[in-house]
């Protein structure tokens, strides 16, 4: 029996081979958690693309909760994940805006005027400036904020059908449990 | 992203002598000085220049950004990497030393926005333990295997010498 032991201890490393592979296909390891989930959004102050002199802040937005999607039309996960917002946008309860990074005013008007518009107000980030406040490390990312302006949840990556239906949905139904 | 490219240095010629030994001496010199002209310009353009006050905060940053990890190239570090976003938060980090912020400081603030991972020194805490200490415990556990062994054959191969010399290894 005792000498069978090393041929247990290699099924063990086979083992947690087969596991590590296995965890590493159901995780991205590229992706970094958000420090910033249950805690306040950060403060921001932007200007709307299709009126650069009007403005949108966090505490005007304060009392309702919306999804705040990071897009650029030079992302090209962004053209992946777009024909999805259009689709699902309007039905998953909550305002959309669109956080225009790092981008060009034109390029993203135009990249919106092709491919549709599934925003109710697209903001504009040029600088990239106030994106590094909310640990917006590419794009797309979407984070989910509740009417407090605390950030409840966030996807790095394109918003697939599986991830709407999954979890932000989930996400925003308990927002709605929480408010009276 | 982009893939961060060494600079062409006098590498190139150092690895070939033989093959170089045809060029005159003053060639052979002149040939070095232009490769290291434009690895320096190379160089240069892969690391944004930034109005440092002195050499001395010119280190500290060098020294802070090569600390932390670049979001978008994760094997980077601030420091090294071209991607876009490594920029603007390497001006966040010098921008953040003119108005005299602290390492430490810095270090929060991208900690808050980034989570630990921006850090290549992770700190001791209750998610990175098993990263701290995991290696020592498993060392300790191997030991422990290796000292039990020994002790066991020490002391089967005591009884085997009495009872039974030469042939314990056949019996399979």
């Amino acid at each position: 029996m005792s000498r069978l032991i090393p041929f247990f201890g290699f099924l063990l490393l086979v083992a947690l081979f087969g596991f590590g592979i296995w965890w590493n296909t159901q995780h991205d390891q590229r992706e970094v958690p958000s420090p910033l989930i249950n805690k306040p959004a950060p403060a921001f102050v932007l200007p709307k693309l299709d009126d650069p002199a009007q403005t949108v802040s966090r505490d005007a937005l304060l009392g309702k909760p919306y999804l705040i999607n990071v897009f650029a039309s030079w992302c090209i996960a962004c053209g992946e994940e777009h024909p999805v917002l259009m689709a699902e946008g309007k039905s998953i309860g909550v305002p959309v805006i669109g956080y225009n990074y790092k981008d060009e005013a034109a390029d993203a008007k135009n990249w919106l005027d092709k491919h549709g518009n599934p925003y109710d107000t697209v903001i504009v980030d040029r600088e990239g400036r106030t994106a590094i406040d909310f640990g917006v490390y590419g794009a797309p990312e979407s984070f989910l904020v509740d009417g407090k302006g605390i950030i409840r949840y966030k996807r790095i990556g394109p918003l697939t059908p599986e991830a709407i239906e999954k979890e932000l949905k989930p996400a925003i139904a308990a927002l709605a449990k929480e408010q009276p | 992203m982009t893939p961060h490219r060494s600079p062409v240095g006098a590498h190139f010629v150092r690895d070939n002598p033989t093959k170089r030994r045809a060029w005159g001496r003053a060639q052979s010199a002149l040939l070095q000085l232009a490769l290291l002209f434009f690895a320096s310009l190379a160089f240069a353009q892969a690391i944004d220049p930034l109005p440092f006050k002195d050499h001395a905060q010119e280190v500290r940053f060098q020294n802070l950004t090569r600390e932390l990890r670049c979001l978008v190239c994760q094997n980077e570090n601030l420091a090294d990497s071209n991607a876009d976003l490594a920029r603007d938060l390497r001006h966040e980090v010098f921008n953040l030393m003119q108005q005299g912020k602290s390492d430490e400081e810095i270090k929060q603030y991208l900690v808050d926005r980034y989570s630990d991972f921006v850090l290549y020194d992770p700190p001791v805490n209750r998610n990175t333990l098993l990263l701290w200490f995991g290696p020592l415990v498993i060392l300790l556990a191997g030991a422990a295997v290796v000292v039990v062994t020994v002790r066991r054959r020490g002391r089967a191969g005591a009884v085997i010498t009495d009872d039974k010399p030469a042939n314990e290894g056949d019996d399979w």
